[in-house]
């Protein structure tokens, strides 16, 4: 009885959680929906005599897996939302078909197995319980497949360095160049901090010039982007042509420093 | 109860599936994959109940092992991928494609 209501319990967490992981827009969200996923099916597994997969489940997915996911997530950026672009007409629609047939095809074929009373595991783990049944297993019919997942192991350790490894093309910066960079530049001295000379404290409010008019070099640029995405503009018609500018400029940099990079790694080849 | 387990496995698996035709981001993609692979596994712990012996834990054991090394290197790829094209979606990289 208990173990019934606990599966139904985590039948719908998880799969609402997992429809959850296909549909929402932000990818945090995503990651954090697996981690549900994945810790429903840690306490799954529990209910079903094994233990030691349960406690490996929640420390390698949820600790390890679920970490390297958001880790690269912070750094691929947060903000990177789906391209709502079709490459392939009507993609969308015949992919969403295609999953429910499948799922129909799948739960249906399942659903009509007709099974004998579960055996359950209790009879070949008597020695011992558990974790000792399945070492004895390991360790002596698996054993070959065992040592051939150190070599795995070992691989996956050395490619994720090799590809992640970055050569350096051109000298590490000193202070001295720094410097130089910085005075041969347009501006010397630091950007005007926003709101100290207005009559707002707030980052959002651009620094206003002796004249009274908006400094363009003060509007804060992420906020700027951020104002954008979210369809937020500044109800006085200078401000907006100022972000605006802002923006523009920001996207023209990017997209020379994009250039820049791609001209040094042909010149590496 | 074998059968609520599989069919519970057989709708993560078709979720995950789906997601990975429907997402364009790679990150999401590759985290579809995880759910598909956590389904199988699920399926597999569920036979190891059923036919009383441990095998399909065993199995569901090296599937883990093999996940793990897969989003090292699946994460690096991606995360190069970005260095250079400055995107996450997979419909960018299409330079083998001509």
């Amino acid at each position: 009885m208990g173990e019934t209501i606990t599966f139904w319990v985590l039948a719908v967490v998880s799969v609402s959680a997992a429809l959850g992981l296909v549909f929402s827009r932000k990818a945090v969200y995503s990651a954090l929906m697996l981690g549900v996923v994945m810790l429903s099916l840690a306490v799954l597994y529990a209910v079903q005599d094994a233990p030691f997969l349960a406690a490996v489940q929640i420390i390698v997915y949820t600790g390890a897996v679920m970490m390297l996911f958001l880790f690269v997530l912070m750094l691929v950026g947060v903000d990177s939302a789906d391209s709502l672009v079709e490459t392939i007409k009507g993609q969308r629609f015949w992919a969403t078909i295609a999953g429910l047939g499948f799922a129909a095809l799948l739960a249906l074929g399942a659903g009509n197995m007709v099974f004998a009373p579960a055996k359950g595991v209790g009879a070949v783990q008597e020695a011992g319980g558990n974790v000792p049944a399945l070492a004895q297993l390991i360790f002596t019919r698996h054993v070959f497949a065992f040592e051939i997942t150190s070599a795995l192991l070992i691989t996956a350790a050395l490619g994720a360095m090799v590809l992640a490894h970055r050569e350096r093309v051109r000298p590490k910066a000193t202070q001295r160049d720094l410097a130089r960079a910085r005075f041969t530049g347009p501006q010397p001295s630091p950007l005007p901090g926003p709101g100290t000379y207005a009559l707002h404290n707030a980052i959002d409010m651009p620094a206003l010039l002796p004249d009274g008019s908006v400094s363009p070099q003060s509007i804060n640029r992420v906020l700027a982007r951020h104002e954008q995405e979210d369809g937020v503009r500044p109800t006085d018609p200078v401000k907006a042509a100022l972000v605006k500018q802002v923006i523009d400029k920001d996207v023209a940099i990017e997209e020379d420093v994009a250039a820049t990079e791609a001209a040094h790694q042909e010149d590496a080849k | 109860m074998t059968t609520h387990y599989l069919v519970l496995s057989a709708l993560l698996f078709a979720i995950g599936g789906a997601g990975v035709l429907v997402r364009r981001n790679a990150i999401v993609v590759f985290m579809c994959v995880e759910l598909m692979l956590n389904a199988c596994n699920l399926a597999f712990v569920t036979f190891a109940r059923q036919h009383g012996n441990l095998d399909g834990q065993l199995i569901a054991f090296f599937v883990m092992v093999v996940a793990a090394a897969e989003v090292v290197i699946g994460l690096a790829i991606i995360v190069m991928i970005f260095r250079t094209r400055r995107s996450a979606s997979v419909d960018d990289a299409n330079l083998l494609k001509y």
